[in-house]
């Protein structure tokens, strides 16, 4: 239990009390399985340096970290940007895809099945199904293919075949259980690429690795701009939590405050609750029976019930936090951030600035240096925006 | 030997363990009745859960209509009093309800409830300890799955330590019916059963009476979910559709 802060987890793939591999029989020796490819490909120097040359010259990696002063001036702290806006794709996501799709070919998986919320994680799997020749299947919550249908045709036009969930929420939550599902029948030549830092063990640590590259960068580009300085707070959204786990992981052993922000409506951390769904042990919203309640977000990327276990763990020790915010104020914040910096970010990503822009001055003191990381740009979500601002706007 | 491996090893002839989804109606233990009048030697009762990643859209369905009908762990074995057979019951359900509800609660439940083992089917050997250690205290059998992806390293240990029976899924996939009988479900018994020293009873996928028949040369008996909650959605009889399974089996 004593492993380094953001170190590997125990060999049950526990972070501190949560984490482990809660999965049916059928599932648990392609955990196994994965795990062990895992572990040794990313010991493996050549696995490293193919994904390393697929980041940099196909996904455009590193990112750059901006400097955004008319922000910063408006807000009296110093505001730094982490741009995974500008990824191939548009988002984190890139960066866990291109490793697990390297990963299934290793292993001589031919084909990859994935769930998508905001569609961010099916077009980055669907674009790196393309890239290797693997045959791509996405499953994707009937609400979320409404609200996200662009991102549905890009998928398609990527070659995918995306399947609407009709059970449950129709929702990401949903998305998953029924990627499972699909996983239980296929597992013999199926890799399930998870798109965040949840799931049974090996996921949440593998996928924290593969977006590791977020956090290491940004320290070395936080050191080039502060003078070998850190920033005093790192920002980031959460969902499951891989971007957030991604530049955490660069900061970890550092003294600067690491806040994941949740959409209030899938606040997991905020609730308080220990449960088990979707292979780990982690932070979830449930009843009091135990039944899993579904998430209300603007954003189909957050809207998800539960949190990646590592965390959950961050929570327990105090070394990270995970305060929220409402729709209402990342609507506000998806302006202001687009008209003074001609940034749009996307739904997902806002919810860092709309903390920023509440907290600057309170708990984000003046004269603070803050590191957002802008996990996704906006494209997907201008019909969206669009309609809630004009929405917004009648309601006023 | 837990109460329900003796009781299953008792039988004298292969095991007919039909499911039925706690809640799923008002009446719903009228099916388990009927089940057990139609000579069903052992009742597997679901607990429904809202996200059940083992099961197939049959009993997905059966879920919902009982969680949209307020269904808890607690009304379920409150609806268990009323239970008047005298075969074995046995709950599936998955882990989060479990440690919602807390390991030594819900196994003083089960027992109250008058039931003999449970089915957590997210809930492998590997995590499975905690749990186990209330239960057994209790007396509740812990089933564990053995499925066809199971390497023979790993089904030795998963026999051992599965506690009533050994649950053997017939199919890589969720519950559900599948037109003919599969190769990996007999694949799968003989496998199991070389191994195991309790009873070997093959679920999911055992889906006409013609397949438990044949199912029963390999196998303890066998366990079925989907045909009995389509049975009961379509508004049929369970009594004949148990009866038909019996009839077949022997």
């Amino acid at each position: 239990m004593t492993n380094t802060t953001m170190g590997p987890p125990s060999a049950r793939g526990f972070f501190g009390r949560f984490g482990g591999r809660f999965v049916p029989e059928p599932i648990m020796p392609a955990c196994l399985e994965l795990e062990s490819a895992f572990g040794r490909a990313w010991a493996d120097r050549a696995f490293r340096a193919e994904l390393d040359a697929h980041l940099r010259h196909y996904a455009g990696r590193p990112s750059p970290v901006t400097e955004c002063h008319r922000l910063g001036d408006l807000l009296g702290v110093r505001v730094l940007v982490k741009r995974e806006d500008l990824n191939h794709t548009g988002s984190h996501k890139i960066n866990n895809v291109l490793g697990q799709a390297l990963l299934a070919r290793r292993m001589g998986k031919r084909r990859v099945v994935a769930e998508t919320g905001a569609g961010q994680h099916g077009v980055a799997t669907a674009t790196a199904c393309a890239l290797f020749g693997l045959d791509c299947v996405v499953y994707m919550g009937e609400v979320d293919v409404a609200r996200q249908r662009l991102n549905v045709f890009r998928m398609e036009l990527l070659g995918a075949t995306v399947v609407p969930v009709t059970s449950g929420s129709r929702t990401l939550k949903d998305a998953v259980n029924e990627a499972l599902r699909h996983w239980v029948a296929t597992v013999a030549d199926t890799h399930y690429c998870i798109g965040s830092v949840m799931g049974p063990h090996p996921y949440p640590w593998m996928v924290r690795e593969f977006q590791r590259v977020i956090g290491e960068e940004a320290r070395a580009q936080c050191a080039d701009l502060l003078d070998g300085g850190i920033p005093s707070h790192v920002l980031a959204c959460v969902g499951g939590g891989s971007n957030a786990a991604g530049i955490f992981a660069g900061f970890a052993d550092t003294d600067a405050e690491l806040i994941g922000v949740e959409a209030a409506g899938g606040a997991a951390i905020g609730g308080d609750l220990v449960g088990v769904v979707h292979g780990s042990k982690s932070m979830l919203l449930q009843d009091d029976a135990g039944q899993v309640l579904e998430a209300y977000s603007v954003s189909a990327g957050l809207d998800y019930p539960g949190i990646g276990p590592e965390h959950a763990h961050l929570a327990d020790i105090g070394r990270a936090s995970y305060p929220s915010v409402t729709d209402a104020e990342v609507l506000d914040a998806v302006r202001v951030v687009s008209r003074t910096e001609g940034l749009i970010p996307a739904l997902e990503s806002a919810h860092a600035f709309a903390y920023l822009l509440r907290e600057a001055g309170g708990s984000i003191p003046h004269g603070s240096t803050v590191l957002v990381n802008l996990s996704g740009r906006g494209d997907k979500d201008m019909e969206q925006i669009s309609d809630l601002l004009a929405e917004h706007k009648e309601t006023q | 030997m837990t109460t329900l491996e003796a009781s299953l090893r008792a039988v004298g002839h292969p095991v007919l363990m039909p499911y039925v989804t706690g809640g799923v109606t008002e009446n719903w233990l009228d099916y388990v009745h009927a089940a057990v009048d139609a000579g069903a030697d052992a009742v597997e009762i679901g607990i429904p859960f809202s996200d059940p990643v083992i099961d197939g859209p049959v009993i997905q369905a059966a879920s919902v209509q009982a969680l949209e009908r307020g269904t808890t762990p607690d009304t379920v074995m409150r609806d268990l009093a009323a239970y008047r057979g005298s075969v074995p019951l046995v709950v599936m359900t998955y882990y989060n309800l479990v440690h919602r509800y807390g390991h030594a609660a819900f196994a003083r439940r089960l027992v109250e409830a008058g039931v003999s083992g449970v089915v957590l089917a997210d809930l492998p050997m590997e995590e499975a300890a905690e749990w186990t250690e209330v239960a057994d205290a209790a007396g509740i059998a812990t089933v564990l799955l053995a499925a066809p992806s199971t390497p023979d390293s790993r089904l030795e240990e998963v026999c051992t330590r599965s506690q009533g029976f050994v649950y053997a899924m017939g199919v890589m996939g969720v519950t559900g019916e599948r037109a003919v009988l599969a190769d990996s479900a007999r694949d799968i018994a003989d496998r199991v059963k070389a191994v195991a020293d309790k009873p070997v009873l093959v679920g999911v996928g055992v889906s006409t009476p013609e397949n438990a028949a044949l199912l029963s040369a390999h196998a303890d008996g066998v366990i079925i979910g989907a045909p009995v909650m389509r049975r009961i959605a379509e508004g049929g009889s369970v009594a004949d559709l148990v009866a038909g399974f019996r009839a077949a089996l022997g």
